[in-house]
């Protein structure tokens, strides 16, 4: 294990920053490129290109009134926005933004990663129950059974990955892709994480927790003012950490392509500035993706939701994962 | 060792002072004018009717189940896959045995059609 | 500082535990048995178990729990006459801050700070992915295999039960 540092503190402090940030940004982005998707113009009165529409947002939904639905539990219906919103803020601490710019580096970090994101599953199930009502209550539970669904061939594509690292840390998980990045490696399990860490976030095509058509708001129906806020904020949270997770497992962090082959040596300011440029233009990538899908594909129905998660991506991802392992051992025993 | 766990314990406090933050902050700007008709859960427009918990398939049930077990299965691949190469062929052939005699544990629930939702095809319809 | 930790973690996990057999909603046993899974984590760490403090975790928080969560919210339990009469924030925050100030008191008193036995230093690569790895896929294969076959036997096990059919003349309800 690296070190903590002062670094390490900066480091920290900064990418909370950007964090909740980029969730406001995310929202802005999100609906500006649906706005050119749809050939209309999108939010763009307040301040240039309608910048400042984010502010705007919060400001709102914070004077709007807070009702909690009389049959509810208030006390767990307060307690399940706040979830996803700490599940989200917790997973910036180990991610490297650049070589040696991490807050800091355990021993079983990936499986750190895996944890946090398994307690995401109580705010949206708990919000569900909590509010007492038939929609909530079935958004809730979808959402649950679809969440935990997608985490094992989430957990077997990444495990997949460390065959190449041989370290749950995530400093050797991103230096083991130096040259070759894992997606090249490993494309299948790419794939598949792409597509579990769309339906861990909850988005388009599996946006099912929230069919407006079926279950009006899905789990957050019965909530309003920042309790909602909270909800959505941490969904693009959620986005934009999925898509810096993409980035760390399968596209090399925050390496060139081939970076190790034709990378010349640099100082130590040069590199930190070049590590997380690349780390943040892959990541603004990524969630370009994830707002570009939303805007092009349709929602599944539940019943195919749950068979491409236990029928196809479980069964593909153990496969792989054991064809993998296979092949990488006899090329390091007998050929390399 | 301990003082790399203290940022994530310091980011999981101010993670939870941010989240607590932006709640009360809510609540002190935000107005408070209920009334009944504001606090009924929401059934489009109608009056509510019955209670919310009702009684949902169990589908949900199995599939939590099945994720359980999987789930010790791929927490058993994590330390496997850190150290493999170090190990004889015999452990790689005993992690394939491993990951296949879960793996007929899957094809039975598949074929059982436990993991079905669709309407006419599952085992609970 | 890490006597007090310990001290605050084990009161926190005995206190939780208490809790989830006293609060009469289920749902809310469910959560206070998930704050006691996370403290354990926390004792766990401080042992220097890093992997099994995660994985404390990842299986029992994350999974076995949302199993448990599944099964309340499916079964439609009645909320029971409560022994605190209503269960409200000012009461989850007065049982933390309760918590702080009976370990802070039993630090005090006891003058515990000699207590506990040093953890070897060797712990901390024993605690690791690695070590763990490496005694498990050699010394310990057989009962790894066993417990494969307990895990598929859970899977059909699970299956029965959800199968089982009711008699035709019984009441349905």
């Amino acid at each position: 294990m690296e070190p903590v540092t002062t670094t390490s503190y900066i480091v920290l402090g900064i990418a909370l920053f950007m964090l909740l940030n980029s969730a406001a940004l995310a929202v802005y982005a999100e609906r500006r490129v649906a706005a050119f998707i749809q050939n209309r113009w999108g939010p763009n009165r307040v301040g240039p290109y309608g910048l400042f529409q984010p502010i705007a947002d919060v400001v709102k939904l914070l004077l709007k009134e807070d009702v909690t639905p009389a049959r509810g539990f208030k006390t767990i219906h307060a307690i399940a926005p706040m979830i996803p919103v700490f599940t989200a803020l917790m997973t910036v601490a180990v991610i490297p933004f650049g070589d040696g710019l991490y807050a800091t580096d355990i021993n079983s970090g990936v499986l750190y990663i895996l944890a946090i994101n398994s307690l995401g599953v109580y705010g949206i199930t708990l919000g569900g129950w909590a509010s007492n009502s038939k929609y909530s209550l079935l958004g809730g539970l979808r959402a649950a059974a679809q969440m935990i669904s997608y985490e094992l061939p989430m957990g077997l594509a990444v495990a997949s990955c460390i065959l190449f690292a041989g370290s749950l840390s995530f400093i050797d998980v991103v230096n083991s892709q130096e040259v070759w990045w894992n997606v090249i490696r490993n494309p299948i399990a790419a794939v598949i994480f792409i597509v579990t860490a769309f339906a861990e976030a909850n988005r388009t095509p599996f946006d099912l927790p929230e069919a407006e058509h079926e279950l009006v708001g899905g789990y957050h129906t019965e909530y309003s003012s920042m309790k909602f806020g909270m909800f959505f904020l941490a969904e693009y949270m959620h986005v934009v950490v999925g898509s810096m997770l993409i980035t760390t497992f399968f596209f090399g962090g925050y390496h060139l392509p081939f970076a190790g082959l034709w990378l010349p040596e640099m100082g130590v300011t040069a590199k930190a500035i070049l590590d997380v440029s690349v780390f943040v233009l892959k990541t603004v990538f990524f969630a370009f993706l994830f707002i570009w899908v939303r805007w092009t594909i349709p929602r599944f129905k539940y019943n195919q939701v749950m068979k491409l998660g236990w029928k196809r991506l479980l069964p593909i991802s153990i496969f792989n994962f054991l064809g993998l392992a296979v092949i990488v051992y006899f090329w390091h025993h007998y050929i390399a | 060792m301990f003082e790399n766990y203290l940022p994530i314990a310091i980011l999981a406090g101010v993670a939870v002072v941010l989240a607590i933050l932006l709640m009360t902050l809510s609540r002190v700007l935000g107005p408070y004018r209920p009334n009944k008709t504001k606090l009924d859960p929401y059934e489009s427009g109608m009056d509510p009717v019955g209670d919310a918990a009702n009684r949902y398939s169990i589908s949900f049930y199995l599939v939590a189940i099945a994720f359980i077990v999987f789930d010790v299965e791929v927490v058993f691949v994590y330390p496997w896959a850190v150290s493999y190469l170090d190990f004889g062929p015999g452990t790689l052939v005993s992690m394939i045995i491993f990951i296949l005699e879960l793996y007929v544990g899957l094809i039975y629930l598949i074929k059982k059609g436990a993991l079905d939702w669709d309407l006419k095809k599952g085992m609970f319809n | 500082m890490i006597t007090y930790i310990f001290v605050f973690l084990a009161v926190l996990a005995v206190a939780s535990a208490l809790a989830m057999v006293i609060s009469k909603n289920t749902v809310n046993s469910a959560l206070f048995l998930v704050l006691n899974m996370v403290s354990l984590a926390g004792l766990f760490l401080l042992l220097k178990a890093q992997f099994l403090a995660v994985i404390q975790i990842l299986v029992y928080a994350g999974a076995i729990m949302v199993l448990f969560l599944f099964v309340i919210m499916l079964l439609n339990v009645e909320d029971e006459e409560s022994l605190f009469s209503r269960f409200r924030v000012k009461y989850f925050v007065a049982f933390l801050v309760g918590i702080a100030v009976f370990s802070q008191l039993l630090y005090s008193i006891g003058s515990f700070s000699e207590m506990l036995p040093e953890v070897a230093p060797e712990m901390t690569e024993a605690g690791t992915v690695e070590a763990v790895g490496e005694v498990l896929y050699s010394q310990y294969l057989l009962p790894f295999h066993i417990i494969a076959l307990l895990l598929t036997a859970a899977v059909n096990g699970a299956l029965m039960i959800a199968q089982h059919k009711i008699k035709p003349g019984a009441s349905n309800d």
